[in-house]
Parts: C-alpha cells; structure tokens; sequence
C-alpha cells in the first residue's frame, strides 16, 4: 500500500498554484489528503504530480457574506464544524458535518475538497446541492462560479477542470423562518451512509437532498405532497442501488422512513426558532 | 507473610509501554539499519493456470535487488508447504508452494517475490511483472463446492478434502422412535481475525556465525523456527526466531510457516541483507488466513420435556483453497457443538471443501462458535416446538455437577478422548439468568411491545476445551541481582503473560512481583515449546512456570539452609529475603543465595568474593554437588493428560428498529467459569475483547466473494469490524470457579470464550424480537428487512 511515484509541488500562491497545473495534465491538487492518500496508496489513481495547495495563505478563512458564508479551500472540517458564525447562517452545515467521518479525519479533511472529491455518498455535496450553493474556482482564465446544480456531473466527477482550484465555496444563508434537518443511516458510527436525507423548508416549499441512493447528489421537490406520501413521491424520483451492504429494496425502505422524518425535523426547527425569536 | 498474588486484579506491567507507544513489533525491528524490504505478486484471479512469468522489465527498475518466482526455488523450498496436522481423513489434503507453481487457486496467492530498497520500489517493482494467465472457472462457496461441477485442484474429485464421522449410540435409531423430531438448516458466514498488526518477518543472515536470526510476527516462534530450519538446510542450532511484541494473532498467526517466512530468510541470506516483509491490509484479506464459513443441517429426536434422545449432524467446512492447518476447526466443530449437554445418542459427520478462496485456519473461537449456535439454535428450536422456556430445555440436558470427569465418547482435536474435566453447568445458569434478567424480561417486552418497541432476549451455552497439549516448559532464573528472570516458548499478542505469569512465580517464590522479568517466544530462551492458541497459555505455561519455580525455590531452600545452618522445613521466604521462622535476624537474600549457587574461581565484584574457593564450601566435598547444577535455576515442563474443560454462558437483549430493522444492543451479559482465576482484570478484558469479535462476527464482518472469487469488502471502508461505539458500553460478567483437577493451579483457559456464543445468542435475541426465524448469521440490518419482507408475503 505505498503509491507510484509522483512530482510534488508546494506552490505559496493560487497563480503558481494553476501555473504548475496548466503545465502538467496528469497533475492532481492535494488538499486534506483524506480521500486522495487512501486512493493514492491502493494504487488506485496514480497522477504524476501533487500539487500541494496547504501552503498558500488565506485559504483557510471562514467568513460571512451577504447571504451566506462562504468557506475556504483549506478550512477543515473540524473548523467549519466548531464555527458559531456557520452554525447562525446555515445550521444544516454543521448538522451534516457531525456525520462526516471521524474527529482525527475532519482535522485534516476540508470541507471544499468534500465538495470537489464528489462522493455521491458524502454529506456536503448534497447540503450544496440542496441550498443551492455554489463553488468559486481559479484557473488560466480567471474566476468563476459553478452553482452547486451545475458541479456534479458524474460518479466522484466534478465540472472543474483539471487546472483548476476550488477557492472557496459558498452556503446561502438559511432564510428567516425556514427550517433544515439531516438525517443518515450508516452501518457504524462514523461510516458513509447506506442512506442519508437533508430537508429544506420553507413556507410551502419542501425539498430533500439525499446521499447515498445515485451516482450523484440528488435532491427531490416534495412542495404540496401529503406528509404521508412525503417517502412514496421522493422514491418515484430515485432509483436506489444494491451494494454489499444493503439492497435496493432496504435502501429504499430507508429513503421512505428517512424522508417523512427530516421533513418532520425541519418544520419543528423552523416552528422551534421562529418561536425562540419572538 | 506477602499476599498471595493469584486471584488478584494486578495492573499489567505491559500498560506502560503499549500505552505510551513503546512497543516493539516486527516492523519496528532493525529500523535504524539499512534493511531491504520485500512486497509480493498476488495473483489477482481466483483459479488460473500461470503459463509464463515475465520479470524482465522489473531488474531495471532502480533499486531493485532480487526477484524470485518459482524456479528460482530449490530443494525443499521448491516443495510444498507442510500441512502441519496431519489426520487420517484427511485423504485430499493440499498446501500451496511458497511462491504459486504453475497454477494459483485464490485471489491473494503468492507469484513472485521482490526484494528492494524500500517497499515503495518494490511496489513498483511487482506492478511492472506480467504473467500469462489461462483462466480456469472459480469454485466459490460451499453450494458450488458441493456441486462439484468445477473443481478447485484435478486430483481431488468432489472438491472433497476430508470426510470425517464419529458416532455415539445409534442416532438416527434413537431419533426415528422419539416421539418429538425437528430438523433445521444454519448457516455461518466467513470472517477473519484481524489483528490491528498483520504479519510481518524480519531475517538477517550473520557470516561470521553462520547463524540466522528471524523476528516474526506469529503464534509459535518454535514451529517456525523449525520450518525455517528445515527448508533452509539449515541446522536447527543456526536458527533463532524471536517474536517481539505482537499486535494481535487471534489464531491466524498460528498458522506457519507463511511463504514469506521462508521467503524473507532466504533472501537475506542470498544476499547477506537483513531483509523486512510488513504485510499491508490489503493483503491481510486476501492472503491470510478466514474462518467460520460452514453449513449445518440438523436432526433432533427429544421427549416431551425437551430432553435430547438422538442428534444427527451433517455440516459442511469452506476451508478454502489449502489445508496446512489439518481439520482442527471442523473437528472442534464437531465435537464441541455438545456443549453442556448429554445427547444420549449423537452422530456427526462433515465435509471439509475446496474452494477458490483464502485458505482457513483456526480464528478464535476455532469452530466453536459454529458449533454452539448449532446446538443452541436447536435447543431453542425445542423450546418452541414444546411451549417451554428455552432455560428449562438446557437445564434438563444439563450434565450434572456429580458426573464428572465425564466421557463424551469422542475424539476431540488433539487425539485424545473428549472428557471433561469439571464444571457446575446448573449454577451458572442460575447465575446468568439473575445477571441478565431472564425471569423478568417477558414483562419487559410487553411493556415494550405497548410503546411500540420490539426487544428479545437470547441465551447460549458452551464447553471448550482449553489448554491442549502436547507440553509447555519453562525456565526461571534467580540471578546474583535477586532478580528472576523467567523464560517460556510460547509467545504473547497481547494477553498480559507478563503479568501474570510473574504472579504465579513471586507467589511461589516469595518474591517481590517487580522483580520478575518475564520473557516469551524467544528460541534463544526456551527452544521447546508449541505456541499460543487453543486458549492454552496460561494453563500450560502457567503451570509449567508454577513448576519451574518450585524447582527453583527447592534449590534456594537447601543452599540457604545450609548458609543459615538452619532445617529447610523452618525456612521462609518473604519478600525477596529468606530466614528462619520465628528469628527474622538469621536471614539471607535471594541474591546472595544465588552468589553461592555458583561457586567461583574469579570473583569480579564484592557480592561473588563470597562465592569463591577460599570464602566457601566443605573442602571435603565437590564443590558443586552430586546431582546438581550450579546456577540458581529451576526448569521444568507440563504436559497433561488431556485438555481441561472451561464453561459459560451468554445472554443478550437487543432491540429491533420496526421501520429500519436496525439492531440495537441493550443488554450483554456473561457468566464464564475457567477454573481458578488468576488474574480477573484480565480475564474480564479477554472476555470483553472477546465479545466486541463477537458482536462483529454476528452483526457486521462477513468475506463478500463474488461469483469470479474477487473479495469485494478487503479493506476496513467496508469490511465492518465493529468500532468502540457499536460495541455494547458495558458487559456484565460473572464468575464461576470451577477448579480443574488436571493441573497444578486448577485453571482452565479463558482466551476464545468471549467469542463463542455471539452468533448462537444474537440470532436466538433477533428471533424472540421478530418472530421470525433466524438462520444464517451473521445478520445485518438489510437482511433482517428483507426477511421480514419474506415473512410477511
Ligand atoms: C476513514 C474515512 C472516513 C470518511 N468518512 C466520510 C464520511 O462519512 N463522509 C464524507 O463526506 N467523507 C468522509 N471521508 C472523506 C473526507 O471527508 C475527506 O476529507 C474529503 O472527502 C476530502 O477532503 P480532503 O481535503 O481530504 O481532500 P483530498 O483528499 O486532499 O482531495 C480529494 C479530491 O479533491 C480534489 N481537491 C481537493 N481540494 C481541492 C481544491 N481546493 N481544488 C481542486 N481540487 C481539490 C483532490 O485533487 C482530490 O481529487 C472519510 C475519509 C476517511 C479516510
């Protein structure tokens, strides 16, 4: 379990950062390393080169903007996770991040390169995807802003291209008297989910994001469905696997029990807080 | 006088070191020298003929320095594998080569062996090797085993390696006039071990000496020693295996000599490197060793108080694709399925299989936890088919605490008879139904059942028979410093023999327990010896110790007698010091008796002046007595008769998710009788360690083959051995103390038990839950759903 051979490179600025990028196609950037390590040491990618992005200043900041909070590309999770500002903007940030992998992995792993690494069976690219948030990325040609619809295109495949770096991300700010919940299930503490549901509701508008049931983050408008109905309209958009883990049928299962539970949470969140603010 | 130390919850001494990270394992070793290290080709098919190795792109990669396949094995290493227990039924047996020969029969089989600078190269190395494969169709699992329309190995028809039967009375007589009968079919999945640390050899070849030196990582530095020696052409003089501090074994380090045992010594004596393997996760699953893969079919003839009349077994044994270990799992299974119980008439008969799969060797527990849940998914089953409580159909099968020793009339694991020794089955059950409630817990469930809350409670009973033979020895010394130094061969993973076999020798000796050094698995230090499995070390080498110490104090008795001018009979020893009984004045220390048990020529310090020939001795006698040795040292073995029978019981109460069937444990309790205690903090940390396994082997672990023979689950993302959080916080356990009559200490083994019942009581628990029969295990939510999916339509 020891990788191939690879260049590496510790730029000190996002310029130098793309620069070396663009000049070597087989370049990979190395952010927490917690996904990227595991596989370069199954031999299971083996890119020529390590673009090492730990060294550039700034990128581990966590501020709150107009509408959201934005994240940098170097704050780990344990650091987005312990942010008050995060918890008062968008409480489903750090509801999800209490789901994801263990404290010594969340020491180490950014929330960002969660978004980038596009695991259908992570928590942060479905609460990106359900609030519509977006990523801000570097490249030869400048900055752009790839709305979180937009970023997920297949199976732990983003739409950055490979010169590109992620900078930052953004989560919208929950609105006044909307509500959030999330809700897995996962064989042990601290695993991938077998299924995994995150609600957003706001006045009549109710929709879930779920992980773990397609290739990519999938989130489902369930506006105007009866709360009994909430699991049975969200699986007519789904199409759950069978893995070693659990069927499609359990998977299933789970989408329906799940569903109808963070719909619930979230509308007493939100009734809990609009209540606690009067 | 100084407290006896057995019985007592002594601190381990090992805490100190594994805690702050000051343990030693193999990896560790030589670290500081310029070491070689290998990584091995594993062919990536399940059943393939090799029709050419291509190394050739391997010898330029820079830092290479060796690579081996096959043929470049020579004399016995170019034979196969020992198959280290032999046994007459097992007419098929088949062991793989050190490096595969013309064909390979698992994902994971060894090809070729690198040798590079680092592990890194070697990496590299071994992805630049091409092999030709012709693919042959995989056998995988017991159904195509059985089928037998592929076969794992040509020359064995029916994918059959052994088929073993014992019978006593007339079963199926007995069961075709009982007026009750059922029949059931249980299945057990595969696990593994999985010890934290996975193997790992490290060898240097010295030329002056002539002599090699081997660290490993294994069960039973003798037996590799041995293998070493053995395939090397070496004589076994030359060879010295030390087995630092291990990292877990659980049984699959006993398994030996892996081929990287011999690999790793031969490379570096051909190229005069102190060469490393450190085995990686990966490789762990794939070429290692699985357990408890098995399928049973049962019949049970009882009368109308659930008393068993005849009991006929049938099962079949997934042993993979290699026998070194013999058939000792499926015989364990065999025989030890009886539990406490009296079956009046029971036949058993198995099947052990070939598959394309990683060969299987005893994991702990080793056949038994198959076994109980065989007989105690029946007993259950009884229970129901009568209306009864299932504790009132094993108490009236009970062997009764008057009728030991008690004959089973089998041939247990070791070639002896199956007789147990001791035991008192109806207190324990008395005591794990206090412990876990049982008289309440229908009360509970209704209550439960009112919130809308499912819950169910399991139970099950074993036997296992613990510390077999054939010996274990041991050596203590008592230096000049007053310290003892103690040496036995078997080695340590992890149990704290450090603690407590220095408990059993300053009990003895009456010396200060801080002043024992105990040392294990060193040949230098106690070259015969047989290892560490069977739950077998403190029965055979704490009585061995116990022993040996005696010898020692003996020794120290009549030199200080005669130093004191006192009668042996009136001496004490209390605290490192001995004196007369009654005038603590006229005293002298263990230390200066061993100065004088070593009469001198030179001095070379103030303490051996006194051991000299003008200081000391009738000059009318040889100085060194008739009969005796110089040097203050008892040695001594123990080799008993038979194995001695440990006992327990398990209870569980788990709750089940209506809407998500997962399974929640709320309750775990043990009642565990080995014999006298030595040391209950550590019995009770093997039990608990024991259960954690368990709880994985019933509700998490399984090996995911596909139908191509690839392992899907080899690495911990998804095979799900169970963290601290899914095992249950607290464990209640009880103690029973049968002592055992066959040795000198009355103990019995306390290793494996933990483990044994888990897939018996979770699957009896889930049942009483759901109403549902249980009968594969392990079980995991998914399953549980799909079940009651099939139940319900
Ligand atoms: C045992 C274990 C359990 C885990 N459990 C979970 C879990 O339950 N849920 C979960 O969501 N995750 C889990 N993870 C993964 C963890 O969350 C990772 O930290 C995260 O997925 C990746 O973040 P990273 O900073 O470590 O990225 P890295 O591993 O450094 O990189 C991951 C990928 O993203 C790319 N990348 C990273 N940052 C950027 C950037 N700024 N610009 C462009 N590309 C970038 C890299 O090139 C690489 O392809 C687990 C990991 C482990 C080891």
């Amino acid at each position: 379990m020891k990788p191939a051979p690879f260049d590496y490179r510790r730029p000190g600025s996002i310029a130098e950062a793309v620069q070396i990028l663009a000049g070597e196609p087989n370049a990979k950037v190395l952010a927490g390393g917690q996904s990227l390590v595991p596989l370069l040491s199954m031999r299971l990618a083996a890119p020529a080169m390590l673009v090492d992005i730990n060294a550039i200043p700034g990128l581990d900041a966590i501020e709150v903007e107009d509408g959201g909070v934005r994240i940098g590309a170097l704050a780990r999770h344990a650091a987005v996770l312990a942010s008050p500002d995060v918890r008062r903007v968008q409480p489903l940030v750090p509801m999800a991040l209490a789901h994801v992998a263990h404290a010594t992995i969340r020491n180490r792993g950014t929330t960002v390169g969660s978004l980038i690494h596009a695991d259908a069976a992570a928590e942060m690219p479905v609460v990106l995807s359900l609030l519509g948030g977006s990523v801000d990325v570097d490249g030869p040609s400048g900055r752009r802003t790839i709305p979180a619809s937009e970023l997920y295109v297949g199976p732990l495949e983003s739409s950055l291209h490979h010169d590109e770096i992620a900078v930052s991300a953004f989560f919208p700010a929950l609105a006044p008297g909307a509500g959030v919940a999330f809700q897995e299930l996962a064989r042990r503490h601290g695993d991938y989910a077998l299924v995994g549901a995150a609600a957003l509701v706001e006045g009549e508008s109710v929709e879930v994001g779920y992980l773990s049931v397609s290739d990519v983050p999938t989130v489902v408008d369930l506006s105007g469905v009866d709360d009994a109905d909430l699991g049975e309209a969200a699986l007519a958009q789904l199409e759950p696997a069978d893995d070693i883990h659990a069927t499609a049928a359990y998977r299933a299962q789970l989408v329906r029990v799940l569903t109808g539970k963070v719909v619930r949470s979230a509308r007493e969140w939100a009734d809990q807080h609009a209540e606690g603010a009067r | 006088m100084t407290t006896k130390l057995m019985g007592q919850g002594v601190q381990r001494v090992e805490d100190q070191r594994f805690l702050r990270g000051l343990g030693r394992y193999v990896d560790d070793v030589a670290v500081e020298q310029q070491v070689l290290h290998a990584a091995v080709l594993r062919s990536p098919h399940a059943h393939a003929r090799i029709l050419d190795i291509d190394v050739a792109d391997v010898l330029d990669v820079e830092g290479v320095h060796a690579v081996y396949t096959y043929d470049d094995l020579t004399g016995p290493m170019a034979e196969p594998l020992p198959l280290l227990i032999p046994h007459p039924a097992l007419t098929h047996g088949r062991t793989q080569y050190a490096l595969a020969k013309d064909e390979v029969n698992y994902v994971g089989e060894a090809i070729a062996f690198v040798v590079a600078e680092d592990r890194y190269v070697a990496e590299d190395a071994v992805a630049r090797i091409r092999v030709d494969y012709e693919f042959l169709p995989p056998v995988v699992g017991i159904a195509a085993a059985r089928a037998a329309e592929r076969l794992v190995h040509d020359d064995v028809p029916g994918n059959v390696g052994a088929r073993l039967e014992q019978e006593v009375g007339d079963a199926k007589a007995a069961i075709a006039r009982a007026p009750h009968t059922l029949s059931l079919d249980l299945t057990v999945e595969r696990s593994a071990c999985m010890p934290m640390e996975g193997r790992g050899t490290v060898a240097r070849w010295d030329p002056d000496l002539h002599r090699l030196q081997v660290w490993t990582s294994t069960q039973s530095s003798t037996g590799v020693r041995a293998a070493v020696a053995v395939k090397m052409g070496l004589g076994l003089g030359q060879v010295d295996v030390v087995t630092p501090d291990v990292g877990g074994g659980f049984g699959v380090k006993i398994n030996h000599p892996w081929p990287e045992e011999l690999l790793v010594p031969m490379a570096a004596r051909a190229l005069g490197r102190t060469v490393k393997f450190t085995e990686d996760r990966r490789e762990h699953f794939i070429s290692s060793a699985h357990e408890r893969g098995q399928v049973h079919h049962i019949e049970v003839g009882f009368d109308d108080d659930g008393r068993l009349l005849g009991l006929d077994v049938e099962f079949w044994h997934d042993h993979g694709a290699f026998t070194p270990y013999g058939l000792i799992v499926p015989i364990i299974t065999s025989t030890q399925l009886l539990g406490p119980y009296k079956p009046q008439n029971y036949r058993v008969v198995f099947e052990s299989l070939y598959t394309n799969t990683v060969m299987v060797t005893p994991y702990r527990g080793a056949g038994r936890p198959q076994g109980c849940y065989a007989m105690e998914r029946t007993m259950d089953a009884i229970a129901a088919y009568l209306g009864k409580d299932r504790t009132e159909v094993r108490a009236v099968n009970f062997i009764q605490p008057d009728e030991f020793p008690y004959d089973q009339g089998l041939i247990f694991q070791d070639g002896r008879e199956l007789e147990y020794d001791s035991g008192d089955y109806p207190a324990s059950l008395e005591k794990i139904k206090a412990l876990v409630g049982w008289d309440e817990f229908p009360a509970f469930q209704a209550e439960m059942a009112a919130q809308g809350r499912r819950v169910g409670i399991g139970l099950a009973c074993y036997v296992e028979g613990t510390g077999v033979g054939p010996y274990e020895g041991a050596h203590v010394h008592i230096e000049t410093s007053g310290k003892v130094k103690v040496a036995t061969g078997l080695t340590t993973q992890g149990q704290g023999h450090a603690t407590v076999f220095a408990q059993l020798v300053a009990d003895e000796l009456g010396c200060p327990f801080e002043d024992v050094e105990v040392v294990t698995g060193d040949t230098r230090r106690m070259p015969y010896a047989v290892g560490t499995f069977a739950s077998r070390a403190a029965v055979m080498s704490g009585s061995a110790i116990h022993l040996a110490a005696k010898r020692a104090k003996e020794k120290v008795l009549k030199i200080a007698a005669e130093a004191l001018e006192a009668d042996e009979k009136d001496l004490q020893i209390v605290d490192g010091v001995v004196s007369v009984k009654g005038s603590p004045g006229t005293s002298i220390d263990l230390g200066t008796v061993s100065v004088l048990s070593n009469p001198l020529r030179y001095a070379f310090d103030e303490a051996s002046k006194a051991a000299t020939q003008f200081s000391v001795g009738d000059p009318g006698k040889p100085p060194v007595p008739e009969d005796e040795e110089p040097g203050l040292e008892g040695k001594d073995f123990y080799s008993p008769e038979r194995a001695t029978f440990a006992s327990g019981m398990h209870a569980v109460i788990v709750e089940t998710d209506p809407d998500t069937a997962e399974i929640t444990i709320l309750k775990y309790a043990v009642v565990h009788d080995c014999g006298k205690l030595i040391n209950p903090m550590i019995v009770e940390g093997q039990i608990h360690g024991g259960v954690a396994q368990g709880v994985g082997g019933a509700l998490y672990e399984r090996m995911a083959y596909d139908e191509s023979g690839q392992l899907l689950n080899a690495s911990f993302m998804d095979f799900l051995m169970p963290y601290v959080t899914e095992v249950p916080d607290g464990i209640d356990v009880d103690h029973l103390e049968t002592a055992s009559p066959l040795n000198p200490l009355g103990i019995k083994g306390a290793g494996e038990a933990g483990v044994i019942p888990s897939a018996a009581v979770f699957a009896a628990a889930i049942e009483d839950a759901e109403g549902i029969p249980i009968t594969a295990m392990p079980i995991s939510p998914s399953e549980l759903f799909t079940l009651r999916q099939e139940h319900s339509s």
